[in-house]
């Protein structure tokens, strides 16, 4: 009797520890979704769900500012970047995963190296570039300095996951005469389905996150990125914050990523403990 | 017989190996071009007074730059706000993550739903956390001192991003709920490897959960703990966009990362700022290298 009381009891805490872990993580989200449904005075009183939802501060959001581009821009760079990562990874991955040569592992650890560096080390320098070339203010410089990050990682992940398919597919193409570029588009990249999709997921996520680069090397607000749009929104007095246009917008670029998420959770993680893990 | 066997196979290597250069260099050239030009200029940079508006006319100071940066009281408060940053998030992430992880990695209804919740702070992104904490902790407005007010943990509200007391640790919270869930997940995968006959050989001896914890899953799981507690503080130490959005230039809570940034861009000033950015490099680079040896003896034993 005094066990199963210690043992009800033991599970009636267990299943209150995983509420405030559930509670904790979504918490903050449900928050900006109430805020923004709320408009005028109605926003700065506390109640766990609107009274009367109204859609305003979206449509705030598209009029006071160029917030359709913004999204429009942080697609063109989010995509461009992930074709252009997964293009140039695929190409050395095959080198890097299925060819022995002089000079491989030291270049592994270089590809390696770079995926650690921090974005403010290249700044000056990639400024710099970006002026010289003439895309200051352009979104081209943005795909071109996401690179630095999204590649490495790309690189690094589908090499892992080029050396463990098997040999013998490639010896058969060998002997059928077939050359490195007949191999790797169409023997290697039919299996690589999977993985193409965890690491461009992967890369679209830090693509359309990164903030650093997209605050330094655009200027006009047409030219902005979602999270720079959404760090600088600004009401009609510099004092008072549109917080509901602010949480509209939010929850605007966020469903669309949880969604994806939710959807590809499985692939995302093994994506993750891949990259870190194994690393 | 043998020579002329010896021959196209020696020749179909070294056409393999032409061709794997071929299709590393389009690579190479980007890499070069994004991460190693950048990376030289702005260290040679660090070395000279160039300002964006005339880097042509840039004159060679040695060291000075560094000087005065090792002078600069505002560096030292952006280091020690740094440091303050990474070594209280990661450890707090660490032992939620830890919790978190074993929680689920018990089995349970709705686990599947549960691992998903978590993984929602990690996909949103930081700027929108920034900003959706920032209303949470507006002083007058937001739920959490509406809450703290309402529970009488506080008599007057906090203003939590404004004050120099309290930026940082609101900083450090927001960080926490974004990247527990990775630390979770990455600790999850660590303990699902985890041999099932420690645990079964344990409960058969009657040994007290607490105490399997402690000397079982705890030594086992230290490799991974270990990878991720490194992996965690590398980024935490390069930190920017967290800390810009939620209180901008503010002295009080600059990052090593805002610094530099104010420098290069805000002050033109390329040549100083570089140094700050070069100095930082140096400092994850340290720390990359004693992962990198981590990771090589992990593997090796």
């Amino acid at each position: 009797m005094r066990r199963s009381l210690k043992r009800g009891l033991g599970r009636g805490a267990f299943y209150a520890l995983l509420c405030v872990i559930l509670i904790y993580t979504v918490f903050p989200f449900y928050w900006a979704i109430v805020s923004s449904l709320k408009s005028g005075s109605a926003l700065f009183s506390v109640e766990a769900w609107p009274s009367a939802p109204q859609w305003d501060n979206y449509i705030a959001v598209f009029r006071e500012q160029p917030f359709g581009r913004n999204i429009l821009n942080s697609v063109a760079v989010s995509v461009s970047t992930v074709a252009l990562s997964l293009a140039l990874a695929v190409a050395a991955a095959y080198a890097l995963g299925r060819v022995q040569f002089r000079g491989r592992t030291p270049l592994l650890f270089v590809v390696l190296g770079v995926s650690m560096f921090p974005q403010i080390a290249v700044l000056t320098g990639m400024f710099e570039l970006i002026r010289w070339l003439g895309l200051y203010n352009n979104l081209l410089a943005l795909t071109l300095s996401y690179l630095i990050f999204t590649l490495p990682f790309t690189v690094w992940v589908l090499t892992t996951f080029m050396r463990e398919l098997p040999k013998e597919l490639e010896e058969a193409a060998i002997v059928d005469g077939a050359g490195s570029l007949t191999i790797v588009t169409h023997v290697f990249m039919p299996l690589m389905g999977p993985a193409l999709v965890t690491t461009g997921l992967l890369a679209f996520i830090a693509a359309w996150n990164e903030f650093l680069f997209a605050l330094t090397f655009t200027l006009s607000s047409e030219m902005r990125t979602v999270p720079v749009a959404i760090a600088l929104i600004s009401g009609a007095s510099t004092h008072e914050l549109p917080w509901g246009n602010i949480m509209a917008a939010s929850v605007i670029v966020t469903v669309p990523l949880i969604a994806l998420v939710l959807v590809f959770q499985r692939r995302i993680v093994s994506g993750l403990t891949a990259g870190a893990v194994k690393g | 017989m043998t020579g002329v066997g010896a021959t196209p196979i020696s020749r179909l290597r070294r056409q393999r190996i032409r061709s794997a250069w071929l299709f590393l260099a389009p690579m190479l050239v980007v890499l070069a071009m994004v991460a190693g030009w950048p990376l030289a200029r702005t260290v040679w940079l660090g070395f000279t007074d160039a300002t964006f508006g005339a880097a042509d006319r840039a004159q060679w100071v040695g060291l000075n730059n560094y000087v005065y940066l090792l002078q600069d009281p505002d560096w030292w408060g952006a280091v020690w706000n740094t440091v303050l940053f990474a070594g209280a998030s990661v450890a707090l992430e660490t032992v939620l993550g830890l919790a978190i992880a074993l929680s689920l990695n018990a089995r349970f209804g709705g686990r599947g739903a549960l691992r998903a919740a978590i993984l929602i702070p990690w996909a949103i992104p930081t700027v929108v956390s920034a900003q959706m904490w920032s209303w949470m902790f507006n002083d007058v407005f937001g739920v959490i001192n509406h809450v703290f007010l309402g529970l009488g943990l506080v008599d007057q509200p906090i203003a939590w991003t404004a004050s120099p007391d309290t930026a940082l640790l609101a900083i450090i919270l927001v960080d926490v709920w974004k990247t527990t869930p990775f630390m979770a997940l990455l600790l999850l995968a660590g303990l699902q490897m985890l041999p099932r006959e420690c645990y079964e050989s344990a409960r058969v001896d009657g040994v007290h959960p607490v105490r399997v914890f402690f000397r079982v899953t705890l030594p086992l799981l230290k490799p991974a703990l270990t990878v991720a507690v490194i992996f965690r503080l590398l980024d935490a130490l390069r930190i920017f966009d967290l800390v810009y959005v939620m209180s901008g230039n503010n002295r009080d809570t600059m990052s090593m990362s805002v610094y530099a940034r104010q420098q290069i861009i805000d002050f033109q000033d390329a040549g100083y700022g570089s140094a700050a950015a070069t100095l930082i490099f140096m400092i994850i680079a340290l720390f990359t290298a004693a992962y990198l040896t981590l990771a090589r003896v992990g593997r090796e034993a």
